[in-house]
């Protein structure tokens, strides 16, 4: 450790500030301002030469002058890990927020996290219910899985995410989930209503918290999720525990990205976003799973609103291409009243298959699942048909189709935001009930063995 | 001070600058106390900028880098099959036991295990005039592959003596009268081309048991193809089909800059799964290569090349390789990222300006060769594009489609409506039928290029006649237009749709593919008959033993029961005309 410190700042850009020193600085070292009126900023190394060296402060430069004194702290960035970290309530920079005294750390983790080897991973495929049907019938969540919701301002993305954190189980055990929850840049308006939900249901206490808002220095988002994501390895790989992350907003944290490269002069990518925002999501997004020897796992519930309403903007899209699938939140069905608002046609679970059928929800789950798809994506097709030629240009099947995406809509897809439904009464049942609208003839998607069974008009034999 | 030792200068990110020492242009040296590896990328004035293959974080300036005297290469001999690497050759296993379950830094690994013994059966006597490439020997690598011991590139002579038993790679097992030796391992640097006689015209398929792939946009064997999509439209999941069933007989799957658990995936499946060539489980015949999206970038730029040079030296064995890339726009963002590093003048979106260079280098590296020993050998490489938004004018697409004579383009609005394989036919082309159409007369039917166009003729039909409907609804449309609309339906959901989980939908040969696009144009033939005679659309639409036929590809002994299912079709038909 050099200890020694510098007041030789040249330039300050931004987040950023240049200053030349003597002694060897080290790549992601962590650094400490001490501005005139003794106040402390903490930054870190962005770049590091013989001569120069570029530090990212989290707290942002202002009041930092050419007098402020810079020292380096001769580590990289670390977070001290313990059991005690659940119940506890930190701020983005990893400091007790709750008026509590500080972590006791059995140890001293790296927050920048070491890739999983990919042959130590162990394949997710223990289902997750969710009780929420369109998530369990159609998007399937698996232990394991990063699936983010991608959502827009104003729409109820929230609600969503505390109701999974609240009734996610795995059928059949009663292993529990710890709850690792990071804000980034929300209001606290926003982080109230998260903590006094988990305060009602008594999830608290079996939290972590993580938490930078909206009035809190920006580039310390940078910092927020990665703690988070260094205390649910900590708590997965050593305590044993199941334990599920909730970050938002992913988007404030990738507008910190750009501010910094934007101060750094980089060459952007895609508006304005830095060239190396993929990799960068990914050392978060990656940091879910399970791996082999270890009990517990990480499943990840990153949200994020979407700029525009637009899928196709960096953020979302970014994401989409290193997750395990999205739920995609629609703002049609949230004017149309109905909760949870969740448009399952570009929702999408890549290792749904893996997590489901027979031994794990139901053997006719994913011939349901199919024929929910397709029922619904050509009813929603046909009410734009409609529109245009009017109801009579249909034949038969087409108007059972059209009607079925509004029972689809109104029965499957609402519920109640404490509405906790099975997977097999609550939801393929009810799956089964309203695909009986549809005359068995135009069911294709189901195969002759499941109708004989589920279907509640032609069920044979097991008649009670 | 030496100019085989010098110190770093300047760290930023994975790009280090080293003073004091003077190595060539893709030297391998040591970077720091941990002696992590790097390779030179750029010469300045007295510095050398070195992009390194493992983490940098903690790294200070002034710590040592040494040369090695090394380019970036790959070790190539019996124990690469089965293998899982990362970018850089390092066996995933191996670092899993020095490491754990975390990939940390500063470990070296050998690509081969050096102490294994294998069973040498040499193929040459003394007094044998050699040249480069010659096989001297094999090698029972796996169940399925024989592993063809080859002169290296540059050595040549005249066999002095010759050694036939168990053998490490390291060991002798030939020398030459020149007194050179030559053992079962040889290395070979990554970003040069392995050395053919000369390459040749592909005129075989290469068959993939994927209908819209096999029967409408075939790839050659050594050929080039494309495939560009959005997320979640099935990019990987058609690789994994391709590295899954294709007839290659050797498979290299490059997992570069994407999901770990996909990986995973491929390595609890594929040693259960069946090849349906040899009847033995496909991993005998894979190499992975898994550099994840969170893994150092330098590695993931560097993976396409370990991959593809592992590919040419098993084609220069006579094999038939195929050669999977997932996804190379993460290369090319990993090439974006070190030269901004570099603060190089960038080009389109700020790519590199030799971006597009770079990608033909690679895709040149297919091909079906004249091997140095006179064999037929190729390299069929099929890449994975990922646009940003999905939208193909970027540069990465542009550049690809500039150069690959196959283009599947999967399309968002497809998978949406779980339309799979999401390949959209209007778009999508393969530039090699031409050169395959006397291949399908020979080996599968006479008129099987006839009934292709017939096929895509009817989708093309179908776009327009779509269009229509749109605007006046599908019973404005005159019988014969509605009927071609259910033919197209019929080639859409019997055919080109393809359950790749469904385990007798995933895979249909080429035979049953043309049998399949037969039952179809029969089905519109006596359709058009039917309704001439009379009978309603909708009863010659309907009946059972259409569904029959179209149900019964999810069966077991399908390519038994087809011709059957089509003859009650016909006959149901026909019969549907005296109904009226
Ligand atoms: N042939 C197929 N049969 C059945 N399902 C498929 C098929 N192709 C794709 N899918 C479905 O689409 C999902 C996404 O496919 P895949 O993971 O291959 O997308 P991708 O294009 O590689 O996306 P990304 O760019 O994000 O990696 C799969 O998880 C699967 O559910
Ligand atoms: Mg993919």
């Amino acid at each position: 450790m050099s200890g020694k410190e510098y007041r030789t700042i040249t330039d300050v850009k931004g987040p950023l500030v240049f200053l030349n020193k003597t002694e060897p600085v080290s790549y992601n070292e962590i650094v400490q301002l001490r501005l005139s009126d003794g106040s402390i900023k903490n930054g870190q190394v962005l770049d590091t030469s013989d001569d120069q060296v570029i530090v990212q402060v989290f707290e942002g430069t202002a009041s930092v002058d050419r007098q402020t004194g810079v020292k380096f702290l001769g580590d990289v960035f670390k977070l001290p890990v313990s059991k005690g970290l659940i119940g506890r309530i930190l701020d983005g920079a990893g400091r007790p927020r709750d008026g509590g005294p500080e972590i006791v750390a059995d140890d001293m983790a790296d927050i920048i996290g070491a890739a999983i080897n990919p042959y130590s991973r162990q394949s997710p495929e223990s289902f997750i219910q969710t009780g929420i049907s369109a998530i369990d019938a159609c998007t399937s969540l698996v232990r394991g899985q990063k699936l983010p919701i991608f959502s827009a301002s104003g729409l109820p993305h929230n609600d969503i995410a505390l109701q999974i954190a609240r009734q996610a189980k795995l059928v059949g055990s009663d292993d529990d989930f710890v709850v690792v929850f990071c804000a980034m840049g929300i209001t606290a308006e926003e982080y109230n209503f998260f903590v006094h939900d988990l305060e009602r249901t008594g999830a608290l206490e079996n939290a972590a918290l993580f938490v930078n808002l909206a009035d809190d220095p920006a580039v310390e988002r940078l910092i927020t999720p990665r703690l988070a994501l260094t205390a649910a390895e900590y708590l997965a790989f050593e305590h044993d525990y199941h334990v599920l992350v909730i970050y938002t907003d992913m988007t404030n944290y990738c507008e910190s990205l750009r501010q910094i490269g934007a101060a750094r002069e980089e060459v952007p990518g895609r508006r304005g976003y830095p060239g190396y925002m993929y990799t960068d999501l990914a050392m978060l997004y990656e940091r879910a799973g399970l791996v082999k020897g270890k009990k517990g796992s990480i499943t990840q519930f990153p949200i994020l609103t979407m700029p525009g309403d637009d899928i196709t903007h960096p953020i979302p899209d970014l994401s989409g291409y290193i997750t395990e699938g999205q739920i995609v939140i629609s703002r049609e069905l949230h004017q149309k009243g109905i909760y949870p608002p969740i448009n399952v046609l570009p929702s999408l679970s890549r290792l749904m298959n893996a997590g489901i059928g027979p031994g794990k929800t139901r053997e006719d789950h994913k011939s349901v699942s199919d024929q929910l798809y397709a029922a619904y994506a050509q009813g929603k097709e046909l009410r734009g048909l409609v529109a245009i030629v009017g109801e009579d240009a249909l034949n038969e099947r087409d108007l059972q189709l059209l009607k079925f995406a509004d029972i689809f809509e109104d029965k499957f897809l609402r519920q109640s935001r404490d509405e906790d439904r099975s997977i097999d009464e609550g939801t393929l049942d009810l799956a089964w009930n309203l695909l009986s609208n549809i005359d068995t003839k135009y069911l294709v998607r189901l195969d002759q063995k499941w109708i004989d069974k589920y279907h509640p008009g032609e069920k044979k034999g097991e008649e009670e | 001070m030496s100019t085989e030792n010098g110190v770093i200068y300047r760290i930023s990110g994975p790009v280090v600058t080293a003073t004091g020492i003077a190595p060539r242009m893709y030297e391998v040296v040591r970077v720091g106390n941990e002696g992590l590896m790097g390779e030179v990328i750029e010469l300045h004035g007295e510095q050398s900028v070195i992009q390194v293959y493992e983490e940098t974080s903690g790294i200070e300036p002034g710590e040592p880098v040494i040369r090695t005297g090394q380019t970036l290469s790959v070790q190539l001999g019996p124990g690469l099959l089965t293998q899982i690497y990362d970018g850089i050759q390092r066996p995933l296993p191996k670092l899993e036991e020095t490491m754990g379950v975390f990939i940390t830094r500063g470990v070296d690994a050998d690509g081969l295990d050096l102490t294994k013994e294998w069973e040498f059966v040499p193929t040459v006597k003394v007094g044998d005039e050699l040249s480069a490439g010659h096989v001297i020997g094999t090698v029972q690598e796996t169940e399925t592959i024989e592993h063809r011991v080859m002169v290296p590139p540059g050595k040549e002579g005249v066999v002095k003596t010759i050694e036939s038993g168990s053998f490490n790679i390291t060991q002798t097992v030939c020398k030459l009268e020149d007194g050179s030796e030559i053992a079962m391992m040889q290395e070979w640097p990554v970003r040069h081309p392995r050395p053919f006689v000369q390459k040749y015209a592909p005129d075989v398929p290469l068959m993939t048991g994927q209908r819209i792939l096999d029967f409408l946009f075939p790839l050659a064997k050594g050929g080039t193809a494309g495939i560009p999509g959005p997320f979640g439209s099935g990019k990987t999941v058609t690789q994994q089909q391709l590295a899954k069933w294709s007839d290659a007989q050797i498979v290299v799957y490059i997992g570069c800059g994407e999901r770990g658990n996909e990986m995973t995936e491929v390595l609890d499946e594929f040693p259960h799964l069946i090849d349906p060539n040899t009847n033995k489980p496909l991993m005998n015949r894979t190499v992975m290569i898994a550099n994840t999206s969170n893994m150092p970038v330098a590695a993931r730029e560097a993976s396409v090349y370990t991959g593809v040079t592992i590919a040419e030296y098993f084609r220069d064995m006579g094999y038939n390789v195929a050669l999977m890339a997932d996804s190379t726009s993460r290369w090319a963002e990993a090439m974006r990222e070190i030269s901004s590093r570099l603060e190089e003048m960038p080009g389109e979106e700020g790519y590199p300006a030799y971006l597009s260079s770079r990608l033909a280098e690679f895709y040149e590296r297919a091909g079906r060769v004249e091997t140095l020993s006179g064999e037929d050998g190729s390299v069929s490489v099929i890449g994975a594009v990922s646009p940003p938004g999905g939208d193909i004018s970027e540069p990465v697409s542009q550049g690809t489609l500039r150069i690959v004579k196959v283009f599947w383009g999967l399309d968002a609005g497809l998978a949406r409506q779980r339309h799979f394989p999401a390949i959209n036919w209007l778009s999508s082309y393969s530039l090699y039928p031409q050169a395959l159409d006397q291949w399908y007369r020979d080996n599968i039917a006479t008129d099987f290029p006839e009934v292709r166009t017939e096929i895509s003729t009817l989708l093309q039909i179908e776009a327009e006649l779509q269009e229509i409907v749109q605007l006046v609804g599908s019973d404005a449309l005159p019988i014969d237009q509605q009927l071609t609309l259910e033919v197209a339906r019929m080639i859409r959901e019997f055919f080109l749709q393809q359950n790749a989980f469904h385990d007798v939908d995933t895979y249909s040969d080429l035979k049953l593919q043309y049998d399949m696009a037969k039952a179809i144009l029969n089905f519109q033939e006596e359709g058009k008959k039917a309704i001439a005679g009379g009978a309603q659309l909708e009863d010659v639409v309907n009946v059972p033993a259409r569904t029959d036929l179209m149900r019964g590809r999810f069966e077991e002994g399908y390519d038994g029961r087809i011709e059957g299912l089509v003859a009650e079709m016909s006959k149901q038909i026909a019969a549907s005309m005296e109904e009226n």
